[in-house]
């Protein structure tokens, strides 16, 4: 036995710290990047290829930008140029939204955080009054944006940008999800005619893209609405995408259905409760809860395709982007209209997931490794 | 006693026929059935109307009628404007099968290339995959597909066109110049020995499967067929004396003439797909690999099996059951989502047919039942196979 070596009784000893090439960041780097020969030269691979990306992309976006500036000979950093995009910021954001008016927009945005705030989080206090303001919501913002009531009033037509995304996103999730249930409860009904209706709908939407229902709502809607009845284009897209999502919705719906154990709907049946009673307070609270991250992922996926408007001619973040794009003063300066809109769409959308990501956590009960 | 009563009660009274489940559901289907019939009425009285008032034509003899307009892009079907829209709608089916059929392969190699690396123990690499997936799943595929149009849109024009191998592959703004093959005489002996080839592997592959159940003896089967499928048909053409020669595009006046030329539209829209639907493969590849419970992997290393095989033999088999039914939905989606192209003019279906053919005979019900009906057809396809694929790998249960 060495003299350095401490003594201690039984049950004394203390917890050392793991030796140095075990725990803390040399260890992770050792383990995680540098195990083997083979994993050594993947991180070099990998550095190499990260300084390449990056390098670029900076030099691209911050060193050799152009940011302040008049016209597109000011671009001469060989990076790229933003001028495109502060000229025609508001467009961007409101469309041909008359400018005076441009509060309207900003204010049905804040009430619109308001409005979401306690539908996407349940410690809120007062969650029920605020949830009271979220269904009215809708109809405030419609008023708020469309005028009437001594506002003056803004035609859809004028509506773009950021702000008709916004509209055709909220709309389709607003509308999609009642439409979505009904159609999951049709296609679990006992009726058969009730049943095969809804498997037809949903079947068919389900397999055909989302363009030809656009252009089915803006070719041959007006052909199907007596003479003198018109939809605005706006309205009509929203038909169209609405009847998509809910499509989507009802399979997303239906699997929460498919987990709720049959016990659930003999013991609902045993208390007396009718139909809509039982599903009211026993089964679609249970089987919503469940779904509620497919659900979140079927509204990203509803946000990105509402871009598709623009190709029926709605003037949405695409559609203006296209118009910034044709502009005889910015020609060839599509990448920077497009990254910038992507940005946009990565802001909403990545947040939307990192959102179902922690919902799914806090509902996950089960084992994880 | 007292349930014979109400029964009795129930069968007597006509105030409590709506008390039986079964009237009611009767009711409400005839209700509903009614709703239906009157909406459709309305619908089709009203279409009549219009029809009849705007002068637009019915039925489907436009299909026959000259079509009047061009069509860049026709690999399969030779086209001129005096073909009929009927044609039209072939070379854009061809056009939607062609590129979704090459996105299909391209999504799924890449996919499952960066799904596998996603899992891989290197955090570097990791990352680096994890941030492409997040990147590109959250931004809408039109964006995409317009980015990539733009970047090859801004290629060099054609008089400073980048040449590669001494003009052997040229690329500029209007798209990617290739030598064309020309194949010579006996040429043919090589597909045909390809096909011979991958029928006998398959074969052999099977009779080695046979030999190592009965008897336990193992073949290199992935070696000697590589060799072979490779191999042989080489070996018919360099027998038959190379009867392949390749003709080069040259520069004429304003544009390179030769050769087979990529548009920029078809390698835009390729590009998005693939990148697109990759990133959701890698996803659903990573995690059904993480599906298969960690103690099947350690039940295989502690039975000696080597990393690879633990893979090939325990994880994959069990993976795919969970991989197939979310790859099949990832291959539906890329098909229809192939229908983007009518935002940069790639002439598949919807943009040809149901664009441009739509907007010059205005029969919107025949031309958008049509383009719809092609792809139910496809989509039903696409599970039918995959449903059998999938019925394959299936847990055999007793």
């Amino acid at each position: 036995m060495s003299l350095t070596e401490q003594q201690y009784a039984p049950g004394e000893h203390p917890d050392l710290p793991a030796p140095l090439g075990e725990a803390g960041l040399i260890a992770w780097f050792k383990k995680r990047l540098f195990s083997s020969v083979g994993n050594t030269i993947l991180t070099i691979l990998a550095l190499y290829f990260l300084y390449d990306v990056l390098s670029t992309v900076i030099f691209w976006t911050l060193i050799g930008a152009t940011f302040v500036g008049e016209t597109k000979a000011d671009c001469t950093l060989g990076g790229a140029c933003w001028l495109v995009i502060g000229d025609r910021f508001h467009q961007f954001m409101y469309g041909l939204y008359p400018k005076s008016e441009y509060w309207r927009p900003n204010v049905t945005f804040v009430l619109m955080i308001v409005a979401i705030i306690p539908v996407l989080f349940d410690k809120i206090p007062h969650r029920g009054k605020f949830l009271l303001f979220s269904t009215l919501f809708p109809f405030i913002a419609f008023f708020l944006l469309s005028g009437g009531l001594g506002m003056e009033t803004v035609d859809s037509s004028d509506w773009g940008g950021l702000l008709l995304t916004l509209v055709l996103g909220v709309t389709g999730i607003v509308a999609s999800f009642p439409i979505g249930i009904v159609l999951a409860l049709g296609r679990r009904s006992k009726m058969p005619i009730v049943r095969v209706l809804c498997v037809c709908f949903i079947e068919f939407v389900r397999g055909v893209p989302l363009i030809t229902i656009l252009f089915m709502a803006s070719n041959m809607l007006p052909l199907f609405l007596p003479e003198g009845v018109n939809f605005d284009k706006l309205l009509r897209a929203l038909i169209g995408v609405a009847l998509f999502s809910s499509a989507y919705m009802a399979e997303v719906i239906r699997g929460g259905l498919q987990a709720i154990p049959k016990g659930q709907f003999e013991g609902a049946d045993a208390m007396g409760l009718s139909y809509w009673q039982s599903m009211r307070l026993i089964i679609l609270p249970q089987a919503l809860r469940i779904v509620i991250p497919g659900i979140v992922n079927t509204f990203i996926g509803l946000y990105k395709d509402t871009t598709l408007v623009s190709i029926i001619g709605l003037f949405d973040l695409i559609g203006i982007g296209q118009v910034a794009v044709a502009d005889v003063k910015w020609r060839g300066l599509a990448p920077e209209t497009y990254v910038f809109i992507a940005l946009l769409f990565f802001i909403s959308c990545f947040s939307m997931s990192r959102y179902s990501l922690w919902l799914e956590n806090k509902l996950h009960t089960g084992h994880k490794r | 006693m007292s349930a014979e009563t109400a029964q009795n009660a129930r069968r007597s009274g006509g105030a409590s026929l709506f008390t039986d489940q079964r009237f009611r559901s009767l009711f409400y289907q005839a209700l509903v059935v009614g709703l239906l019939g009157a909406f459709i009425v309305f619908i089709v009285f009203n279409t009549a109307h219009n029809i009849e008032k705007r002068g637009i034509k019915t039925g489907f003899d436009f299909l026959s009628a000259p079509a009047g307009y061009d069509i860049a892009i026709s690999p399969f079907l030779e086209y001129t404007s005096q073909h009929s829209h009927g044609r039209v709608f072939l070379v854009g089916l061809f056009n939607t099968l062609l590129v979704s059929v090459l996105g299909v392969i391209a999504a799924t190699t890449l996919g499952v290339f960066l799904g596998v690396l996603r899992l891989s123990p290197n955090w570097l690499i990791s990352r680096i995959v994890y941030c492409y997936v997040e990147m590109t799943r959250n931004v809408p595929l039109l964006l995409q597909i317009l980015l990539w149009y733009a970047i090859f849109l801004g290629l060099p024009s054609v008089k400073q066109s980048m040449s590669f191998f001494d003009d052997t592959f040229i690329l500029n703004k209007r798209g990617l110049i290739l030598p064309e093959p020309i194949p010579g005489d006996g040429f043919m002996l090589v597909p045909i020995v390809f096909v011979v080839v991958l029928i006998a592997s398959f074969i052999f592959a099977r009779w080695a499967r046979k030999t190592q159940e009965t008897t336990g003896k193992t073949y290199p089967v992935f070696l000697i067929n590589t060799a072979m499928i490779i191999g042989l048909p080489l070996l018919a053409f360099a027998a038959t004396g190379f009867p392949l020669s390749f003709a080069y595009a040259e520069l004429k006046g304003f544009n390179y003439q030769g050769g087979m030329s990529i548009k920029p539209e078809f390698t835009a829209l390729w590009f998005a797909l693939s990148l697109y639907t990759a990133a959701f493969i890698a996803e659903t590849v990573r995690a059904g690999i993480q599906s298969v419970s960690h103690g099947q992997t350690e039940a295989a290393e502690a039975l000696g099996l080597r990393p690879g095989r633990t893979m090939s033999l325990v994880i994959l088999p069990q993976a795919l059951r969970v991989i197939i039914p979310p790859m099949t939905s990832q291959y539906l989606n890329l098909t229809k989502n192939s229908s983007l192209a009518v935002a940069i003019g790639y002439p598949d279906i919807v943009q040809s047919f149901g664009g441009v053919t739509l907007n010059q005979t205005g029969q919107a019900i025949e031309v958008i039942f049509i383009t719809m009906l092609v792809y139910l057809t496809i989509s039903l396809v696409i599970s039918t196979v995959m449903n059998w694929y999938n019925n394959r790998v299936r847990l055999v249960e007793r």
